[in-house]
């Protein structure tokens, strides 16, 4: 990429930031990532994710499909299960004590089993991918 | 059953529902001289409150900076004590039937443990629908339900000399292992980890069972049953490690908590939108006069899913439920503050 584009992109990035969400001048993070969510029957769908709100949250905005989160966000309920895509396994983090428990009442928990209500959209994760189980509840 | 028809319960109000909603309807009715039952398919009162998220902090019930769901189901439970509601707990309602006119409404309503109630209004008050069990992906488990297939115990003798696997690492997981080990004839635990949330007693009693070779224990889960006419003869293992297994089994029990669904409203001819129950927001009435919807269940333009929310709606509900109740008598707004008339009722004056 030439210097000059790169210039106009970081540009751009800033002032839609600034216009949205009020960012002060000089941050640099960005404030959105794209996460996609893959359904059970294949069908992948790409969100924009908004930086410290939860993976949960964004599915909810976005009406994505097999996420019931009948709880809110409570980590009270296992009906936001996903399963993390092995390459971003290790940048989402393990599950806490507290989201294995919850994760008893899931179905079909896998080793990359994860309650997204307990994921934070970080700049990080910009590129996430997750799939969703055929059945929360 | 044609003996409980006779003893019909008659009362002003059913309140379907004990969580914040129901229980804070049973104050707001109180306060107008209209008496009260409660029936809710769990085991106690606080609805999603104290069963979805008892320890968690609440922070928007106005006046309280933060009270947890079970501090405030416990607060409401003291507010609407002066009332004396009568509760009927894990039972559901399964059929309202109108018996009056939309001038003088009456109302049958029947529930699982075949109890009858003759009420003047019906206040739907059921959060996000009845709490169910979660019943596990694995094809053609509800041909099984009730006769091989439980999601808890009503009978032990249910569970003898059967070869039972019992699913899930919480308390009616454990409990159930150890309290039917002595009536099965053979008890085989299926966990997806070697950590339970039971109480650690529990655990411990578990474990000794395994160690001692009286039950099994296996990290995996059931994938597959099989059987005929509603009765189970074996389940397929999937271990933790891969491995597929047949377990002799004659009787499942699932253990994966509970999910909200809708239920018997449903059927109660109501109008329905997305599952919710469309009123109006002068009185939170639904289609039909005489039934009122209070709480995450209604819906009207700008509903929020607030606590707060069902506070307000179950006061205006009350002053229409007010006029069915007791149509001859003209209803004075009143404060607690300042009323002598409803401090009384409080218990306060």
């Amino acid at each position: 990429m030439h210097e000059e584009e790169t210039g106009v992109m970081a540009k751009m990035s800033f002032e839609d930031a600034a216009t949205r969400y009020g960012a002060e001048p000089g941050g640099g993070a960005p404030t959105k990532v794209k996460i996609t969510f893959v359904d059970s029957q294949g069908q992948a769908r790409s969100v924009e994710g908004e930086v410290g709100s939860t993976v949960m949250e964004t599915a909810r905005r976005n009406d994505i499909p097999e996420i019931a989160a009948e709880c809110g966000g409570a980590c009270a309920c296992a009906t936001c299960h996903v399963y993390v895509d092995e390459k971003w396994a290790e940048k989402t983090g393990k599950a806490s004590q507290m989201e294995e428990d919850m994760l008893d009442f899931a179905f079909d928990v896998k080793p990359n089993s994860r309650l997204c209500c307990q994921i934070t959209v970080r700049p990080e994760l910009d590129g996430l991918v997750l799939t969703t189980p055929a059945q929360q509840g | 059953m044609n003996q409980l028809k006779e003893a019909a319960i008659e009362t002003d109000v059913v309140i379907i529902g004990a969580g914040p909603a129901g229980l804070f309807s049973v104050f707001e009715l109180g306060l107008l001289d209209i008496k009260a039952h409660v029936i809710d398919i769990l085991p106690r009162a606080g609805g999603q409150c104290s069963e979805l998220y008892p320890e968690k902090p609440i922070y928007d019930i106005p006046g309280l900076p933060v009270c947890t769901g079970q501090e405030l189901t416990d607060n409401l439970l003291k507010q609407i004590e002066p009332f004396h509601p009568t509760f009927h707990f894990n039972e559901m309602v399964e059929t309202l039937v109108s018996l009056g006119t939309a001038e003088k409404p009456e109302f049958r309503l029947s529930t699982d443990a075949g109890k009858i109630f003759h009420a003047k209004v019906v206040f739907i008050a059921a959060g996000g629908g009845s709490f169910q069990p979660k019943k596990p992906p694995i094809p053609k488990i509800e041909s099984y339900e009730g006769k091989s297939v439980f999601y808890a115990v009503r009978r032990m003798e249910d569970f003898r000399d059967k070869n039972v696997v019992i699913v899930g690492g919480g308390d009616s997981a454990l409990d159930w292992t150890i309290n039917l080990h002595p009536v099965a004839k053979s008890i085989t635990l299926v966990h997806r980890r070697d950590q339970f949330r039971a109480a650690p007693h529990s655990v411990s009693a578990m474990q000794e069972l395994v160690a001692a070779g009286k039950i099994d224990f296996k990290l995996g889960q059931i994938t597959a049953v099989e059987g005929e006419d509603g009765e189970l003869a074996s389940a397929v293992l999937k271990g933790n490690d891969g491995v597929v297994e047949k377990l002799a089994c004659e009787r499942l029990m699932p253990f994966f908590g509970l999910t909200m669904k809708l239920g018997p409203v449903a059927d109660w001819g109501l109008q329905l939108n997305e599952n919710l129950i469309p009123v109006d927001t002068e009185k939170f009435e639904t289609s039909h006069p005489g039934i009122f919807a209070v709480g995450d269940i209604n819906s009207y333009p700008g509903k929020l899913k607030l606590i707060l929310s069902g506070f307000h709606e179950v006061a205006l509900a009350a002053q229409k439920a007010h006029r069915y109740v007791y149509p001859d008598k003209k209803l004075l707004f009143q404060y607690t503050t300042s009323s002598t008339n409803l401090q009384k009722k409080l218990g306060v004056s």
